[in-house]
């Protein structure tokens, strides 16, 4: 199989998420390309107020995730509290409100699990720093499905157990600093 | 769709599976959202112990003991009672003023699992002074959901959450009034459901069946594809009477429905719905 272009990325963070991502986020430009997808865990009495965080730093719209929406390019997607976030095959967001995976909803895995369906290999799936092992099975999933999977340096993450267990459970997955992260993405809006 | 993924083996088995379910029992998931769906059965596969999706077949069609089994991985949902506490407090202040200029009402809860949101508007109702002049109708289509329901026992320990949920709806009396602690267990009061028909009705297959005035249905229409979430709302659309009432939960919305003119936003940021004039 030859390696198609990555169409999509995938993102899941815990403790620590808010400075990693703010590293991250606002370094994509406006008009690139891909959509960008993101888990955060967050307490569920909590009204998101990441969505409102990052609009304030990001050249590129952020969104709260709706269900049935259509993806759209060059847009960012958080999932709203309490709901886990899905992709569908036809590549449209869905929600669900079953019951929490790994102690978590929204989960990464799945989101993770789910995109790696929807994308096959055209997928970046990344798991950054986090106190807990979600996402390790969703990195192994993009990682089987021929996608590119990316664990943030545990050495560098605020917390590395999350990072570390991604490591570990995805074989292909390689380790990344938040730089060599941006720069990976930024290439990914040249090819 | 351009780029589209093929579907793999286990996407054609689940398929299949689906069809398979219908065909034999006429429980019809093959318009529920796929990828939920398919994350439940993976997890009925791993727990009942098939090695794959086909295997599962194999029993489902040849043995109806399976059928409840895997009916309970696909249908039944976790809840609290008065979830989302905003979307109660809402009914309560805006909506039931409007209903209590009827003589009698009706309620539906449609898609009612193990009736935690039921009792949460049996209690709501009979606060409000509005419980005798109500029937409600409580469906859904598992049978052991029902069954639930219709006993109206919950673990004890979710009762700190269900009455921190009741008080911020604006409670006008202790949860603690409505049921009584047994082994661990909360028992509801059974005049709560002395105005309630639970029955076994489908939004995939069955048709309207009452005039409601209030239909709540919360957190079921986001695990239906389109097409199926537009039948439902047709259903709750020919349900309601004129000026009627419909609550979904709170990632839903009637945005992305072509039925969506028949209604006006009634409390937007709760997903409260008002049947336009016909």
């Amino acid at each position: 199989m030859t390696a198609q272009p990555i169409q999509a990325i995938a993102i899941g963070a815990s403790a620590g998420a808010v400075q990693a991502l703010l590293r991250i986020l606002p370094a994509l430009p406006v008009a690139y390309p891909l959509p960008v997808l993101i888990v955060v865990h967050v307490p569920p009495d909590r009204r998101n107020a990441l969505v409102a965080l990052f609009q304030s730093k990001c050249p590129l719209p952020v969104r709260e995730a709706e269900d049935k929406e259509p993806i759209a390019a060059g847009t960012i997607y958080f999932a709203p509290s309490d709901y886990h976030l899905l992709v569908e095959a036809d590549r449209s967001l869905a929600l669900s409100w079953d019951e929490p995976v790994n102690h978590s909803r929204p989960a990464i895995d799945v989101l993770l699990q789910s995109a790696a369906d929807a994308y096959g290999s055209a997928l970046a799936g990344i798991v950054l720093t986090g106190a807990n092992h979600d996402g390790a099975a969703g990195l192994a999933a993009v990682g089987e499905a021929g996608g590119i999977a990316i664990a943030q340096e545990p050495g560098e993450a605020q917390v590395a157990t999350m990072p570390a267990a991604a490591l570990a459970a995805c074989p292909s997955a390689r380790a990344m600093t938040l730089d060599d992260i941006i720069l990976y993405l930024l290439t990914l809006a040249t090819t | 769709m351009q780029g589209q993924v093929q579907p793999g083996v286990e996407d054609i088995e689940i398929q299949l599976l689906l069809e398979a379910l219908y065909q034999r029992y006429h429980y019809d998931f093959r318009h529920y959202a796929r990828a939920s769906i398919k994350r439940r059965l993976v997890q009925a596969r791993g727990q009942l112990g098939f090695a794959s999706f086909s295997a599962m077949q194999d029993h489902l069609l040849h043995d109806p003991a399976t059928l409840p089994r895997l009916l309970n991985y696909l249908t039944v949902q976790v809840s609290e009672m008065f979830r989302d506490p905003g979307y109660f407090r809402a009914l309560r202040e805006k909506v039931i003023p409007h209903l209590r200029t009827y003589p009698s009402l009706k309620v539906w809860v449609a898609g009612c699992s193990n009736g935690e949101e039921l009792y949460s508007l049996s209690i709501l109702f009979r606060e409000e002074g509005l419980d005798q002049r109500t029937l409600f109708y409580a469906t859904d289509i598992n049978p052991n959901a029902l069954q639930a329901a219709e006993a109206g026992i919950y673990p004890l320990d979710q009762i700190r959450k269900f009455t921190q949920n009741h008080q911020q709806s604006g409670a006008r009396s202790s949860l603690s009034d409505y049921y009584t602690a047994d082994y661990g267990r909360a028992v509801f009061d059974k005049s709560l459901r002395s105005q309630v028909v639970f029955s076994d009705h489908s939004l995939v297959t069955d048709a309207v069946f009452a005039e409601m005035h209030l239909i709540s249905c919360r957190n079921v229409l986001i695990y239906f594809d389109r097409d199926l979430q537009d039948r439902a709302l047709g259903l709750f659309r020919d349900s309601l009477a004129r000026k009627g009432f419909l609550g979904l939960g709170s990632k839903e919305s009637l945005r992305f429905s072509c039925h969506a003119p028949s209604f006006a936003d009634f409390v937007r940021e709760e997903k409260i719905y008002q049947r336009r004039e016909p």
